[in-house]
């Protein structure tokens, strides 16, 4: 995605105060220093829909040398960048929902808890067990705790920042 | 076969990816929420302390308001529940003193029920812990070597919205299987007792209870809230007058002379202090331990501001109204100068007019102005606070009860509070050395995950009431501490349904919560917030760009908050991208029962807490009237110092509309009932609706 030069330089501050913004939040000392274990929070509520791997290559370019801290400084304008290069794109939804009828052999239309967990525990960026239980009380039907996916979908994607 | 099973698993473990990738963003984005909603309530909650009219009264009326006090002799307080008679009908707890345990259960059971205990036995109460506290030095000294681990906690009850709690605090963290007070389980209470939600006056009275019972294992400190200015503002005292209409003024008073005799600090050990707000660089333990506490108004010399944010030039001399009809004489009053100040150790560069002091004699109200701050004139920020003419003594207190830690080293006057300071790691480590204390716990300040540690490690802040602004905005946690001093962190989250609310769920509802406390916010402030973005949009469009939209928020309203991300939530997008400002007034609704001009009504909603305590400090019986005269006088004056232009016409029509029965008294709990915010349909939804499904 090639971006004209003109219209880069008008929405960088903004861009700027956006970064900041979300770069405070995490600040809890007041010092411009964010621990690297929230970055991954930070980067994706910027828009950005980066893998593992792709943030801990962020990561290693940002990080201050072993603190366990990334200052603002080496942020912005590494995030500055992945922004206007929409590097980190959302995922589309009928991508998504393919993905879910992939693991959906059946085509049930719906997953149920054991299948989704064994694919989200042994397969891919693997889930830790936290994030896996935290997923089916988020996403469960509570009553017979299937994971109704093409409803999950539409729900859950709008983000109106974007 | 074995190809598609192959073909199967890369595109499973695919699929996979995608979905962690998805699921993982989706979390982090309502992580995102929670702390901007946590920022929202922070943001209004403070901006709301130094925007109010934080009224304090002078010395010389504390004094007058104490011998009043003092002119009750033992006696006649002891007469006083005596003669109160308890009817046959009355089904609530009847205490007998001393206190047993079957007294405190009962009490617990019968709040549990949501059951009033008998005004009688409310005096009795605090005239036993009266009577107790009497007998206490300012400081505690505990010793663990006599009990087992001491519990610490800060019953902080707040809650920004109506109750949320529906068992009390005490007996949720009997639930949590701490355990109730009693030899075995010593706590330490570490003040804010009451004030905001509906059940202050059953937490203190168990608390009060408890005391009595085990006066060895239960240990109380006074918070900020212990301290009648701040009942009057935050509740407190509307409570307990609309508990107790009959002895409600005798409760009240009581409450006040226990509250200042509780006392200000806790030692473990010769080792942990605990405070309720914090410290300053002139602490010192020996002469805080010397001091007259009860003498002590727990706000003295918190001085309060008026706040106009568009004041930026000096003002004429004010020329206050004439005296009143001689049917309430009193004293002439002054004319006095505005005097306005640019706010350089505030970084916001708030601009504060001349502060405002009440002060009252008798029945009556005289305002004088006085110099801005002029406490705060006499320490600089090295902290060589000249103190000559300033008696020490309230002053100690105050930075006790309102102080918070700051990462900056140093001492400086606290100025969202208006009291007390924010103090520096330096100060804490010269402090805990001079005494030979190795930590310092205190509350005060609510903290998302119940507790945080701050200076190296030596200062702990404790807080434990949790869904503190909203159900799931925050953890409780207390702390427990043994012999070997070592504090252990006990967090949790009560939630009121029993199925587990999802985070979704949780973030969602304080989300919710937050913008409405954030859109009634602008709609006080809309007039001059729409004088702003016009300022951007001089063809008269209705549209400015984000940039332009969030830079006009940002200067207006000086909230610390990321008004981007915001967006959507207040303001709809033009076709072309720019944000439709004009939205903002299809907010919330006014919903006025009474005929003014809208200058007035703005104001009313804006100053609308303020106005209350100014009723509540002139209507000294807490009847709930005042007469229209002093109405009127009140009135002027406010709308003087606001900047407000309001003719004495429009005043007049409006006493006299609001004085409903005709008797020359206005109800002002009803005028101010008459003026309310509605909201509107949360119009997310509406554009979310709209969106269509490609729109990313």
């Amino acid at each position: 995605m090639t971006e004209n030069k003109q219209s880069g330089e008008s929405i960088v501050p903004d861009l700027h105060k956006k970064i900041k913004a979300a770069f405070k939040s995490f600040d809890y000392e007041s010092n411009n220093n964010v621990d690297v274990r929230e970055i991954g929070t930070i980067i994706y509520s910027l828009g950005c829909f980066p893998t593992q791997a792709d943030l801990h290559d962020i990561i290693a370019e940002v990080e201050e040398d072993h603190t366990g801290c990334i200052p603002l400084d080496k942020f912005l304008p590494a995030m500055t960048k992945v922004l206007l290069e929409h590097k980190f794109p959302p995922i589309p939804e009928d991508l998504l929902l393919q993905a879910f009828e992939v693991l959906d052999k059946q085509k049930k239309g719906y997953l149920e808890p054991e299948e989704l967990t064994k694919h989200m525990t042994e397969e891919g960026e693997l889930f830790t067990q936290e994030e896996m239980e935290e997923m089916l009380t988020a996403l469960a039907d509570h009553k017979n705790n299937y994971v109704y996916y093409k409803d999950l979908i539409s729900q859950l994607t709008i983000d109106p920042d974007l | 076969m074995k190809c598609n099973c192959w073909c199967f698993l890369a595109a499973a473990m695919k699929a996979a990816v995608l979905i962690q990738r998805w699921y993982r963003r989706y979390m982090a984005r309502l992580e995102m929420r929670r702390r901007y909603t946590w920022n929202i309530f922070q943001s209004i909650e403070y901006a709301g302390e130094q925007d109010q009219l934080q009224v304090t009264l002078t010395p010389s009326c504390c004094n007058h308001s104490r011998t009043r006090v003092s002119s009750f002799s033992e006696a006649s307080e002891k007469t006083c529940y005596k003669l109160i008679p308890v009817p046959e009908s009355y089904t609530g707890p009847r205490l007998s003193f001393p206190l047993s345990v079957s007294d405190t259960d009962a009490l617990l059971g019968a709040f549990k029920e949501q059951q009033t205990l008998h005004a009688r036995y409310v005096l009795q109460l605090l005239y036993e812990t009266k009577r107790l506290l009497k007998q206490m030095p300012n400081i505690i000294h505990l010793s663990t070597s006599y009990t087992n681990e001491i519990t610490i906690c800060d019953l902080n009850k707040h809650a920004l919205l109506s109750d949320l709690i529906i068992t009390l605090s005490i007996s949720r963290l009997a639930a949590l299987q701490n355990g109730l007070p009693s030899a075995e389980t010593p706590y330490v209470f570490n003040g804010d007792f009451v004030d905001r939600g509906k059940k202050s006056i059953e937490v203190v009275s168990l608390l009060f209870a408890y005391l009595l019972l085990y006066p060895d294992y239960m240990h109380l400190n006074r918070g900020n809230h212990e301290d009648h200015i701040m009942n009057l503002r935050y509740g407190f005292t509307k409570e307990v007058m609309q508990k107790y209409k009959t002895h409600g003024r005798e409760i009240l008073q009581l409450f006040q002379d226990v509250f200042s005799l509780l006392p200000i600090a806790t030692v473990i050990d010769g080792k942990i202090l605990i405070v309720h707000g914090g410290i300053s660089d002139q602490t010192d333990l020996d002469f805080l331990s010397s001091i007259d506490r009860h003498k002590v108004s727990g706000k003295q010399e918190a001085l309060c501001t008026l706040l106009t944010a568009n004041i930026n030039t000096a003002q004429p001399p004010l020329l206050l109204p004439p005296p009143p009809p001689p049917h309430c004489p009193r004293p002439p009053l002054r004319s006095a100068l505005l005097e306005l100040h640019r706010a350089s150790r505030l970084a916001r560069a708030r601009l504060l007019p001349a502060c405002l002091t009440l002060s009252m004699s008798s029945k009556c109200l005289t305002w004088t102005l006085c110099p801005r701050f002029p406490l705060l004139h006499l320490r600089n920020t090295t902290g060589n606070g000249n103190r000559s003419g300033v008696d020490p003594a309230p002053r100690s207190v105050v930075d006790i009860l309102w102080s918070d830690p700051k990462t900056q080293e140093g001492c400086s006057p606290n100025t969202f509070r208006g009291g007390g300071c924010y103090f520096g790691p330096d100060v804490t480590r010269r402090l805990l050395l001079q005494h030979g204390l190795q930590l310092l716990i205190r509350s005060h300040e609510c903290k998302q995950e119940g507790y945080e540690l701050c200076h190296g490690g030596q200062v702990i802040t404790i807080f434990s009431a949790s869904n503190y602004y909203e159900e799931g905005s925050n953890r409780g946690a207390y702390i427990k501490v043994g012999r070997e001093l070592v504090p252990r962190f006990y967090q949790y989250q009560v939630s009121r349904t029993t199925r587990k609310l999802t985070l979704t769920q949780r973030v969602r509802a304080a989300e919710g919560t937050a913008l409405k406390a954030l859109k009634e916010k602008l709609f006080t402030h809309r007039s001059e917030l729409l004088s702003g973005l016009q300022q951007y949009d001089q063809n008269n469009t209705g549209c400015v760009s984000l940039s332009e939209w969030a830079q006009a928020f940002e200067s207006v309203l000086r909230l610390d908050l990321p008004w981007r991300t915001l967006r959507p939530h207040l303001a709809r997008l033009a076709p072309d991208g720019s944000v439709d400002y004009q939205s903002l007034l299809s907010l919330v609704k006014e919903n006025i029962s009474l005929v003014v001009t809208q200058k007035l009504a703005d104001t009313l909603f804006r100053y609308r807490t303020d106005i209350e305590i100014i009723f509540n400090i002139i209507d000294k019986d807490h009847s709930g009237l005042i007469s229209i005269e002093e109405f009127r006088h009140t009135w002027r004056l406010f709308s003087a110092h606001l900047g407000v232009d309001i003719d004495d016409r429009a005043i007049d029509d409006l006493a006299r509309s609001i004085d409903f029965n005709k008797d020359g008294s206005i109800d002002f709990t009803e005028f101010l009932e008459a003026f309310r915010v509605v909201h509107k349909l949360n119009n997310k939804e509406q554009q979310l609706n709209g969106k269509t499904a490609g729109g990313k």
